[in-house]
Formats: C-alpha cells, sequence, structure tokens
C-alpha cells in the first residue's frame, strides 16, 4: 500500500521559510494571506496489504526517524 | 590518552580534528560510520560537516549509522562525546543531548569567529580552564538551538548549558546572537556532562598562523584533565 505523510513543524517553532515564502507572495500580489508554514511530504510503499497495519508502519517510521517530535508533528493523510 | 574521530560520509572536519587532537597529546584514531565497534577511548568526537548531504534533518540519518549504537553505549556507560557542528546535530538527533538544531533565524549560512562564554566548570570539558570567553569559529547553516518550555527549564535546573554567545567581554545579549537560538545557547551538556554539543570549531583555532590559539587551550586543557 502507498502510505502519505505530512510533516509540519510544530505551532510554536518559528518558520522561517514559511515566513519569507509568505512575505515574497505578499511581494507578488497575493494579498491576505495570513500564515504559510513549509513542511515535507512523503509517499512510502510498503509491502503490506492491510490499510491499518501500513498506517501503524508509517507511524513507527515517523516516531524514530522522518520527524523528530521536539519540533514536528506529523500526519497520516491517506492510504491506498 | 586515546581518542577517536568518527568519520560519517559527508565529514568535513574529522581530518583537523585528528590533526587537533594529535598536536594536543592524544593518539587519535579515525573510525568508519560502519564499523560496529569503537576502539578503546578515552574520548570519542563526532565531528563538523555535512553527513548524508544534510537530508531529512542534519544529522538525522548519522544518528542511526552502525557506529551510533557503539558511541551511545559508550556514553551511557559515561564515556566523554564530544560533537561539534554536525556532530552537535548527530547528538541531538541521537538524543543524547536535549534540543534540536533549526535553520539559522535569518536564513543565512555563517561563517565567522565568535565570542562564546563557557557557564559551567564543573565537568571535565572545561574545569581547569582559566578564562570564560573564547573566541571560536562557527561555519554553519542549521545551528539555531531549540528546545520545548519544559526542556529549557530541565536543561537550566540541571546547568546543562555549556556555552553562550556573547561579545568579546562575556555579554550574553540577543545582538550577539548569530542564529536565533534560545538564550543564545551556542552548547550544551547532557544531564551527567560526559556529553558535550556544541557549535563552534575549536579545532579551527590551535594555531596562530589560522585565526587563534583560543582552541589550543581548550584542548590542552582537555587533555590534562583526563590524564
Amino acid at each position: 500500500m502507498k502510505v502519505s505523510a505530512v510533516i509540519t513543524l510544530k505551532k510554536e517553532v518559528l518558520d522561517p521559510q514559511g515566513k519569507v515564502i509568505h512575505q515574497t507572495l505578499d511581494g507578488m500580489g497575493f494579498k491576505g494571506v495570513n500564515e504559510v508554514r513549509q513542511g515535507k511530504y512523503f509517499e512510502i510503499d510498503v509491502n503490506e496489504n492491510d490499510p491499518k497495519k501500513a498506517q501503524k508502519i508509517v507511524e513507527d517510521m515517523c516516531n524514530k526517524l522522518l520527524a523528530n517530535l521536539v519540533i514536528e508533528n506529523y500526519k497520516i493523510i491517506e492510504i491506498q | 590518552m586515546k581518542s577517536a574521530v568518527i568519520t560519517f560520509p559527508g565529514s568535513n572536519c574529522d581530518r583537523d580534528m585528528h590533526i587537533a587532537l594529535n598536536k594536543f597529546g592524544f593518539k587519535n584514531k579515525i573510525v568508519w560510520h560502519n564499523d560496529n565497534e569503537l576502539p578503546k577511548s578515552d574520548l570519542v568526537v563526532l565531528p563538523g560537516g555535512f553527513s548524508y548531504g544534510d537530508y531529512l534533518r542534519c544529522g538525522s540519518m548519522a544518528s542511526k549509522s552502525a557506529i551510533m549504537q557503539s558511541v551511545i553505549n559508550f556514553a551511557k556507560s559515561g564515556g566523554l562525546v564530544m560533537g561539534i557542528c554536525n556532530g552537535f546535530q548527530i547528538l541531538v538527533e541521537s538524543g543524547l543531548v536535549p534540543g534540536v538544531l533549526l535553520r539559522n533565524k535569518y536564513l543565512e549560512f555563517i561563517c565567522k569567529n565568535v565570542f562564546v562564554k563557557i557557564d559551567n566548570k564543573d565537568n571535565p570539558y572545561f574545569k581547569n580552564l582559566d578564562k570564560e570567553i573564547f573566541e571560536f569559529h562557527i561555519a554553519h547553516n542549521e545551528g539555531n538551538y531549540f528546545c520545548t518550555n519544559d526542556q529549557l527549564k530541565e536543561i537550566e535546573d540541571n546547568n546543562q548549558v555549556a556555552i553562550y554567545y556573547c561579545n568579546k567581554n562575556g555579554k550574553t545579549e540577543e545582538k550577539f546572537n548569530p542564529n536565533g537560538s534560545v538564550k543564545n545557547i551556542a552548547g550544551i551538556f547532557n544531564k551527567e556532562k560526559n556529553v558535550l554539543g556544541m557549535m563552534p570549531h575549536p579545532e579551527r583555532m590551535i594555531d596562530q598562523s589560522l585565526s587563534g590559539e583560543d582552541g589550543s587551550l581548550f584542548f590542552k586543557n582537555l587533555i590534562n584533565n583526563i590524564k
């Protein structure tokens, strides 16, 4: 199954890249942007047919390597 | 005194550290990241560089290298482990010291000399040094030390801050903070003070013809403390 996970910085962590992107969007005329937060997206193809098990495997990966839980949150957004 | 410097794919300060350690009396061995066992050592150093191309997060891949299990066991049994720059990033990613190193606040790679103030000399690294303010070199893109408020309280309660960025008079104000680190923190210990992670490079300050000798003072003192 293919599992998609998104990793984002926690709210209280400064995201300077998001800030710069926000400023640039503003300069390009995209007004009314409240905030931009940048994150990471992973698509992981695991050798597992049970969606619950596949989700568990990728959650384990997120906890151990893909995310640093001091500063980041992760979310499994799709399993197919 | 024996030391070991670990070389990861992408390390680039391993040789400088090797030369510095040998210059001040250590018998240093360079150890490949894929080895499983550390040679008998009094000090293990994780050097600066860009291990694994800084992929995912700086230090994250290196922290899972084969040798790191031995380094973690060595640290947990009280062995001295020092991580400089990328080595500091590897230490936080392996959980040996608390917190994390984020992208520099102003998104620029910083390469310059800075002053740092030693906060706590009750440890094998700084004990017996006869001054507090040192001039070291920094060169990093991700040196912005961050930790949660709970972690910060614990760090401060246990005197785990090793060094702060400051000016030449030792003032640790925000304007002397090069990268946005929480409270100007440039280096940190584990609770037991046998593991030290810091962004500045003492190994780049061991020769007057380069940029200074404050690193020499640090290494000379370190080997005397370990003897």
